[in-house]
């Protein structure tokens, strides 16, 4: 007997969306009764929120797509104007596909919300559809940045429409981001929570690969979870890491050093594995397919190296300058220069000298922007040589703006002279200085 | 005057000065590159074989550099197109298993790190973008971000290139093909995987295939090269990631990142959501210090080409790439420009050829540039080593002088022969001393024998010390390299070189098998030590054993150490002379090393400043008078001198007195002209203030009226 019960459609139908649908039973049968029969008219709007993997497209697909719903699902990342949204979206009631032979154009163009009511009634006439059509929007919280009429249209499309319509929104936060300030339809929410670890367990366990038996692979998953249920409840990830390492897993059954019941055995094959993936892998420091080769050659991980241990960048020497400059221009106030630069500054001790809010550390506030004449200034104090200012040396200036270690503040006005900060860390700023034997850390306020 | 001045006889809508020569006769239409050359020359013999040299020298450097611009790049691309090929073999068996259906689907990636130099990534991108067109896939798209300041941009530009290209390929099969409207076209990625099946279905259906579709695989990759990705905005990236993950099952999409910087990059970018979508594999290039290594090991240190730097030259391109840019592009304009330098602003350049067309052209040497030879410094420095006689033959028989001219040029050639092996021996005995002494690269021993006698200077001396001290297998090693290094030339005059270092090889190999035997005398006094004594014996003994250490005969190895040691130092200072030392020298060498530097590191603050500060420099018609303002001066550069006496905040009134002071000097009635400052001064000194707030030095301020902020450098 299935947990779902509904009088509308097929016992059969409804089975497989059980099967299919793992830990979700209440939500399901709670759209199911808020759907209706297939002719109802449903409530004009669902929003739907959860966690990423939490399984929110998946469920609205299958249940969709097994009880034969018509609806059109659209990716709103994908359509980042209203425009190809709204076509989308009559493409999709059409049965239109864009393809060669119609040179990739939609069913009907479509620019406006006013449009958009016309062309669906028009649609909805032409095709005389009784049943309730479904529209879902994924990741709608893109819908806030577009056109402002958007979300309030969507909301209360039944009522704009005058047809059988709802529209379900899927998102990762909460409604009350979404409600803009004129008021709109208020949408039924529903909270998909969190999988719980018994229920990753049974879901993930669910998919046993067809040449070992469930147990084995239950406990696999067991282990699995052990070590990633702390740092990653998304479902999609912890399934590919679990593609990714069953190999390892198996290794020891296969060369026939341990039974599919040796868990101890397996356990202390396995563990070790999975804690390095949880370093490299899953933060994507090393790709998943150098993973797998690292497996199958197996090699100790620590060979390759992940992307963060690539963190030296070779620079020119006055740019290395530039860079220690502006890291000194940035972070040190600028009325400090003069103890910092000049030959007879005098005692200032630090305590006399702080104003009130100085007293905390300039590395937490992060770093502020400074003009290019003092980080020209300061510049031509810490290179031993005379630098001239060549043109060179601007041009130095700017692709160190392109490459993203310093960035331009506010260039409405290049003659007012431009303003830069510094966005390096303090861990780059040293290993630079260190190659042009400068010590970074006596010129830094916040170090004395 | 040598040129005139015409403006009102040419036929030009814009003003403008054109330069004549009296002597020009014809007046051309259109002018070639080589008119352009023959144009300004200051001593016009033998222009066009100048130029005609010019051209052909350069053209063989370039394609030099092209070749090995290739060889540098080819492992890198190898990798590359490897891993294309792998992540494409996944997309094309994908088996319905258990582990793909399990897996996420993740786009393959490649991070490519190509270091700093980004004026150099442009060729590197358009080479890939030819090889994986002609190995793997006719799917390459290439994007920049100043081009992509959006998704829909991005997507658009992504299409357009790929639905163009083919278009390209088919376009005598299929003309309706190409007449895809862009504009009804919907710009998604979901049109783009519906266009991608119907293109890779076409080779299957009988048509004749190219020959060049046919190395592509049957569903070949679409690779979108990402070239400058530090630039890209993050949410476009990023959204375009999200879209084309979703279609990654019908679209086997390859990103390529070019990374300037560090991978670091991609984490600071992406959000883990993202980049778990991504398949990313690290790929580096060569390092440009690396790369102009073997630039200079290539261009510089080989006897290919007539042409050299001078070693200040040298060292000013140097200097560019290392301390400013770390671009060998650069670099390469720069030796294009000495080239180019040389050849223009050198009458006797004819000569830089190959030593058989030297020959042909020393014959027809004109009496002018007989008169040049004699000019040069070298030349006269090699004259007065002469005796009277042959002194008097050289400067007046032009014969003669061909004739030694010749002889100076074949000496120049063997003494390049001989210098750039023996500078590499030199090199491989002092890289491998501690702290490099002579420099770690070979370019900066090249630079410091160009500069002067290597031989005189400190580093080499020390260089000596330690080389006195090297151990045994050290010296053996270095030896047998400077023999490989060698052995080419052993026909030659560097034989006998090559034959003694053979020599030395041998003593040391004998050396070995008689260390055996030799061992027991030095053994002996330790042996003394261990009988036992009273304090005072000992004592004695000591100071006895170190009396014998001192006067102690030196072993056979250090003695053959010495000899090597020695016998470089010969050769050193026979074959690594500086070219300054031989006569003719400015023929084939280009040394206006501030030329270089004008022309490639100009410093536009300090002419302005000059320019403004110390008018005479330039308008030579004012007399010098450094310091003092003078009122004959343009008035834009008495209101700038003035105002470099000022604050942060200029009182604009003040300003105007000082002016009208200034511009009144001359005038002698000082009394009546502080009164009142009559209307043209006062429109001279507005317009003066305009311009300087044109070229950015001053602003309006609303701090306080009748002020103006000061901008330029030290107002505060």
């Amino acid at each position: 007997m299935s947990s779902l019960a509904h009088t509308a459609y097929p016992e059969e139908k409804l089975q497989e969306v059980a099967k299919l649908t793992l830990c979700r039973e209440s939500q399901v049968s709670t759209l199911l009764s808020i759907f209706g029969e297939r002719q109802h008219l449903s409530f004009p709007s669902i929003f739907i929120y959860g966690h990423t993997g939490t399984g929110k497209t998946y469920i609205l697909q299958t249940v969709l797509s097994t009880l034969e719903l018509p609806c059109a699902f659209i990716n709103c990342v994908e359509c980042f104007t209203p425009r190809l949204l709204f076509e989308q979206i009559l493409n999709h009631l059409h049965h239109h596909h864009p393809a060669p032979e119609n040179e990739f154009s939609s069913k009907e163009r479509c620019d406006t919300f006013n449009d958009f009511v016309r062309l669906y009634n028009r649609g909805m006439s032409e095709l005389s559809l009784q049943e309730t059509f479904y529209i879902v929007l994924d990741k709608a919280e893109l819908l806030r940045e577009m056109d402002a009429n958007l979300l309030p249209g969507f909301l209360r499309l039944q009522e704009l429409t005058e047809s059988n319509v709802t529209v379900i929104f899927l998102t990762e936060i909460v409604w009350e981001t979404f409600r803009p300030n004129t008021g709109c339809f208020e949408p039924l929410t529903l909270y998909f929570p969190d999988y719980s670890k018994v229920e990753l367990q049974k879901i993930l366990s669910s998919e046993f690969p067809v040449k070992y038996s469930a147990e084995f692979y239950a406990s696999y998953i067991n282990i699995l979870l052990g070590v990633f249920y702390t740092v990653c409840r998304d479902i999609k990830e912890l399934r590919h890491l679990a593609a990714l390492n069953f190999p390892k897993f198996c290794e020891p059954v296969i060369k026939g050093e341990a039974k599919e019941s040796d868990s101890h055995k397996l356990w202390k094959n396995i563990e070790p594995h999975l804690k390095r993936a949880m370093q490299t892998v899953y933060l994507r420091e090393i790709s998943s397919s150098q993973w797998e080769r690292i497996q199958q050659e197996d090699r100790e991980a620590s060979h390759l190296k992940g992307l963060s241990a690539h963190a030296h960048v070779e620079l020119p020497y006055y740019s290395k300058f530039l860079l220690i400059a502006a890291y000194l221009a940035s972070f040190n106030p600028a009325r400090t220069d003069k103890r910092f630069f000049l030959k007879h500054h005098g005692k200032i001790k630090k305590t006399d000298f702080l104003k009130k809010h100085e007293k905390t550390s300039n590395h937490l506030l992060g770093p502020k922007p400074f003009p290019l004449d003092r980080l020209l200034a300061i510049l031509y104090s810490i290179v031993d040589s005379r630098v001239a200012p060549t043109a060179n040396i601007f041009s130095q200036i700017s692709s160190l703006v392109t490459l993203q270690l310093l960035t331009l503040v506010g260039h409405d006005d290049q003659l007012e002279g431009p303003k830069y900060k510094c966005t390096v860390s303090l861990d780059f700023i040293r290993a630079v200085a260190r190659t042009v034997n400068f010590d970074i850390v006596r010129y830094l306020y916040d170090f004395l | 005057m040598f040129y005139e001045l015409r403006i009102m006889t040419t036929s030009s809508v814009s003003k403008g000065c054109f330069v004549f020569k009296p002597s020009t006769k014809k007046k051309k239409t259109s002018l070639t590159v080589a008119d352009y050359f023959n144009e300004g020359l200051k001593d016009s013999e033998d222009g066009k074989k100048r130029f005609e040299s010019c051209q052909l020298l350069w053209q063989q450097m370039k394609s030099q550099t092209e070749q090995l611009q290739e060889e540098l790049n080819k492992r890198l691309f190898e990798n590359l197109i490897g891993f294309l090929r792998k992540s494409h073999a996944d997309f094309h068996d994908k088996k319905d298993d258990w582990s793909c259906r399990m897996r996420a689907s993740e786009i393959p990636t490649a991070a490519l790190v190509l270091g700093v130099n980004v004026t150099d990534h442009d060729l590197t991108f358009n080479s890939l973008a030819d090889i994986l067109h002609e190995t793997i896939t006719p799917y390459v798209v290439l994007l920049q971000s100043k081009e992509c300041p959006g998704i829909k941009q991005l997507l658009q530009k992504l299409l357009i290139q790929l639905m163009g290209n083919t278009a390209d390929i088919e376009l005598d099969e299929e003309e309706e093909q190409v007449t895809i409207s862009q504009r009804k076209m919907n710009c998604s990625l979901a049109s783009l995987s519906g266009w991608y099946k119907r293109a890779t279905k076409k080779p299957a259906s009988p048509k004749k295939k190219r020959s060049s579709t046919s190395t592509h695989w049957e569903s070949p990759p679409v690779v979108v090269i990402f070239k400058d990705l530090e630039s890209f905005t993050a949410s476009v990236l990023q959204e375009f990631i999200v879209i084309s993950s979703g279609y990654v099952q019908e679209l086997p999409l390859v990103l390529v990142f070019g990374i300037a910087t560090s991978p670091m990059i991609i984490h600071r970018l992406l959000s883990h959501s993202v980049s778990s979508r991504l398949c990313i594999e690290l790929f580096q290039s060569m390092s440009c210090t690396e790369h102009l290594a073997t630039v200079v090991d290539q261009l510089l240190l080989t006897n290919h080409f007539p042409f050299k730097l001078s070693g200040r030259a040298l060292q000013v391109l140097i200097t560019i790439f290392l301390y400013h840019d770390f671009s060998v592009q650069n670099f390469i304009k720069g030796l294009q420009l000495s080239v180019v330098e040389h050849f223009y602003t050198q009458p006797l350049s004819v000569l830089c050829c190959s030593l058989p067309e030297s020959r042909k052209r020393i014959k027809n040497l004109s009496h002018a540039q007989c008169e040049n030879i004699r000019h040069l410094s070298s030349f006269m420095s090699y004259v007065e080593s002469q005796t009277p006689e042959n002194q008097v033959k050289l400067l007046t028989n032009d014969s003669f002088l061909k004739e030694m001219t010749q002889e100076f040029l074949e000496r120049l050639t063997s003494y390049h022969e001989n210098f750039t092996p023996i500078l590499r021996c030199l090199h491989h005995f002092t890289c491998i001393l501690p702290k490099y002494p002579l420099g770690k690269q070979v370019r900066e021993l090249y630079c410091a024998c160009l500069e002067k006698k290597v031989w005189e200077t400190e580093d080499y001396n020390s260089a000596l010390l330690l080389l006195r001290m090297l151990a045994k297998d050290e010296i053996v090693t270095t030896l047998q390299k400077c023999v490989a290094v060698l052995t080419p030339y052993s026909e030659k005059e560097l034989g006998h070189t090559l034959e003694k270092l053979e020599e030395f090889l041998i003593h040391f190999q004998s050396l070995e098998e008689n260390t055996l035997n030799g061992e027991d005398e030095d053994t002996s006094p330790q042996k003394a030590l261990q009988k036992k004594t009273d304090l005072y014996q000992l004592q004695k003994k000591l100071l006895e054993m170190k009396e014998t250490r001192r006067a102690k005969k030196l072993t056979k190895f250090e003695m053959l150490r010495q000899d090597v040691v020695d016998f470089i130092d010969c050769i050193v200072r026979e074959y690594l002379v500086p070219p300054e030392m031989l006569p003719l020298h400015e023929v084939v060498y280009f040394s206006a090393a501030s030329t270089l530097r004008r022309h490639l590191n100009a410093a536009p603050r300090v002419a302005l400043h000059t320019a403004l500060n110390n008018p005479a420099s330039y308008l030579k018609t004012l007399e010098n008078e450094a310091g003092s303002v003078s009122n004959v001066a343009p008035d834009i550069c008495i209101a700038y001198k003035l105002h470099l006496e000022c604050g942060r905040l200029i009182n604009l009134y003040d300003w105007l007195e000082a002016f009208s002071t200034v511009v009144h000097a001359g005038e002698g009635s000082d009394s009546d002209s502080a009164q009142q400052v009559d209307e043209v001064t006062h429109a001279r000194f507005i317009r003066a203030v305009s311009e300087l707030e044109l070229l950015g030095f001053v602003k309006p301020t609303k701090q306080k009226t009748d002020h103006v902020a000061r901008l330029t450098w030290g107002g505060c």
